[in-house]
């Protein structure tokens, strides 16, 4: 890593390690304690593991990432751990053991939860990564520039400087430029909309498809300046403060507009965290349900309020968001949309659940450290898609889209990457599809 | 010093055993988990997702069949085999009536070529198991000091097992029992006690994210 001037080098910055044991200790339950109790170092998730398959370096196998963890407990928590410390065979971590783990916690590991299927003992390694994110964070280290973004979310209202000004700029260009109503802080909605800076700032044209497929089923949603950034980077950086207050901030737009659902947009973590660690950040139950845009569209179709032109202009292959489809359980609902439109539908295989990561999932899109680590998984992808002879690959997930994007540049590869979203409005067969429910 | 071997060391060994064990198991229940806030996307998907985990880790799925075939077949070998031994071997259906539960219970004892298909299988199995631990470069990096130790434990048992068969000699037999009772001392401490959280790792996993809809 290179610092920016002005900046602590990284390996100068000063660890606390008795932070980060604390806050392990802190973190450790009987849930993760099984995991820890059950690993018989059997190496199988490594074949599970884009970055080790990617690269074929040990190095990155997903159980190396249960050590820090795994020390603590045996040190200072396990039964017989006075007997271990006694016996000389339960060293303390230290600052260089922390060291050493860091690239392993962040940058090769997108927390996708592959690993888990191989594994024997079905351990979910991605959650235990995912506490110690934040002893890491604790002892002061972590990548700066995803520290940044989460810091920026909690400052500005989002990782890539959304504030609620420049979310209403953008709104108000985005309608006037594509003469589409995209609505804004309304007294009253049904349905409040979340949006992913990174849709906002580099794919502006996925948040007006939203409101056209939104607008064109006649639904009663709007965007709320309390509550509008779904990402939540204090989940990825290991920020748990963070992660709480962003979380809060969609509860109190929702609650503010009585929205009986809040949709996330096209952005895998976002759903993830939302959906099913939402109301555990928030410490009580959420007062509306949350689906993924693709759970939300999917479910219009249903009713008969969204009907699509079909699309054969070529054949596309689909992209599973892990923290929508295998650690979401939403895996149905973008083939539901993609059946009887995409007349040249191909799967890649493996697929759905099973399917690989886009290499930038678990914040590791936002570390520079990872970048180049991040090309090479992608190669996985890219074979994947070749497979299937399909031209372009559709995805749910802003994030998978950006990573997908770098690493298509950066290897010079020739496939075309769209959006679910935009592809669907693109071919919305709906009547005055662009006016919006009136209050 | 058989008699102390195959008397009060074999109680000594089989009280930490139990006691270990189920110190080790009473920690893990008896320690905080967190209250799963979230609301199920299926009703009992919780409970389902940590059956449906406890049966379907068993065996390689996901398409990983191809890419776990030598860790499959081996493990089964070797678990499948020494469990046969353990369980059903004449000897020890004779030690376990002797010693725990009267000549009144019983089950079938195996025949010797049963006895010796099995060894071949576990001990194929472990040595191959161990063979791949040396020389794989990821279980290389990932092993310790534990995982050498349990395999040899277990190897020694197996072989001592073997070579008391005849009971030809008693301290051949007196070996045997002094290994398993090493072996049955050291499960509790070490990563040897998968045998029993396994079930816990593979029903936590399977109850968080089959409430999810999806049990990986």
């Amino acid at each position: 890593m290179t610092a920016q001037p002005g900046e602590i080098a990284p390996d100068e910055r000063p660890v606390n390690v008795k932070a980060a044991i604390d806050k392990m200790e802190a973190l450790l339950g009987g849930h993760m304690a099984a995991y820890l109790d059950a690993c018989v170092h059997c190496g199988q998730c490594a074949q599970a593991c884009h970055f080790h398959e990617a690269t074929q370096n040990p190095r990155y196998t997903p159980a190396l990432k249960l050590q820090p963890m795994t020390r603590v407990y045996r040190r200072n928590m396990a039964p017989f751990s006075g007997l271990r410390k006694a016996l000389g065979m339960a060293p303390e971590i230290t600052e260089a053991d922390l060291r050493d783990w860091e690239p392993l916690i962040f940058d090769t590991c997108t927390m996708c939860g592959r690993c888990t299927i191989v594994c024997p003992m079905a351990i979910d390694i991605a959650s235990v990564v995912a506490a110690t994110r934040q002893a890491f964070v604790a002892a002061g280290l972590g990548p700066p520039d995803l520290l940044q973004a989460a810091d920026n979310a909690r400052d500005k209202g989002s990782p890539l400087g959304v504030t609620p000004e420049v979310l209403e700029d953008r709104v108000e260009w985005l309608a006037d430029d594509n003469e589409v109503e995209i609505a804004l802080d309304k007294d009253k909605a049904d349905v409040l909309l979340t949006v992913s800076s990174i849709e906002m700032m580099k794919y502006p044209d996925s948040v007006v498809a939203m409101a056209k497929l939104l607008n064109g089923a006649g639904v009663d949603w709007t965007l709320s300046s309390k509550g509008y950034e779904a990402t939540n980077f204090g989940v990825l950086s290991g920020k748990g403060d963070v992660a709480r207050i962003m979380v809060e901030r969609i509860a109190a737009g929702a609650e503010a507009v009585g929205a009986k659902t809040v949709v996330v947009p096209e952005c895998g973590h976002a759903y993830g965290v939302l959906r099913w660690s939402g109301a555990n950040l928030l410490g009580r139950e959420l007062p509306f349900e949350v689906l993924h845009i693709t759970e939300y569209l999917a479910a219009l179709k249903r009713q008969g309020k969204l009907k699509f032109k079909p699309y054969d202009a070529q054949a596309v292959t689909y992209h599973d968001p892990c923290q929508i489809s295998r650690r979401g359980g939403a895996t149905a609902d973008a083939r539901y949309l993609l059946e009887g439109f995409a007349t040249d539908f191909r799967e890649m295989t493996p697929t759905g659940n099973y399917n690989w990561c886009c290499g930038g999932g678990g914040g590791v899109q936002a570390m520079g450290s990872a970048a180049d680590v991040r090309h090479e998984v992608f190669r996985i992808k890219m074979a994947q898609v070749e497979a299937t002879g399909a031209p372009a690959l559709v995805s749910a997930c802003a994030n998978c889209r950006l990573t997908m994007d770098e690493s298509k540049k950066a290897l010079a590869w020739d496939k075309e990457l769209l959006s679910i979203v935009e592809l669907l409005a693109d071919n919305l067969d709906n009547p005055a599809s662009d006016t919006p429910a009136t209050d | 010093m058989i008699k102390f071997i195959e008397g009060p060391l074999w109680y000594v060994a089989l009280t930490v055993f139990i006691v270990g064990v189920a110190w080790r198991l009473m920690a893990l229940l008896t320690m905080k988990r967190p209250n799963d806030l979230s609301e199920a996307r299926l009703p009992r998907g919780g409970a389902g997702g940590a059956l449906k985990a406890l049966v379907q880790h068993s065996i390689p799925h996901g398409g990983n069949l191809g890419r776990t075939l030598y860790h499959f077949l081996t493990g089964y070998m070797f678990h499948i085999g020494l469990f046969i031994l353990v369980l059903f071997a004449a000897p020890h259906v004779e030690f376990i009536q002797k010693h725990l539960i009267g000549a009144d219970i019983g089950w079938p004892k195996l025949p010797r070529w049963a006895f010796i298909i099995a060894a071949e299988a576990a001990f194929a199995g472990l040595i191959l198991l161990y063979v791949h631990r040396l020389t794989d470069p990821v279980k290389k990096q990932l092993s310790d000091i534990d995982d050498h130790l349990g395999v040899w434990l277990t190897f020694i048992v197996m072989l001592t097992g073997c070579l008391a068969l005849q009971e030809a000699h008693a301290g051949l037999r007196a070996f045997h029992m002094l290994s398993v009772e090493a072996l049955l001392i050291y499960l509790p401490f070490s990563r040897l006690i998968h045998a029993f959280t396994f079930a816990f790792a593979r029903a936590r996993t399977g109850a968080t994210y089959g409430r999810r809809g999806f049990t990986p």
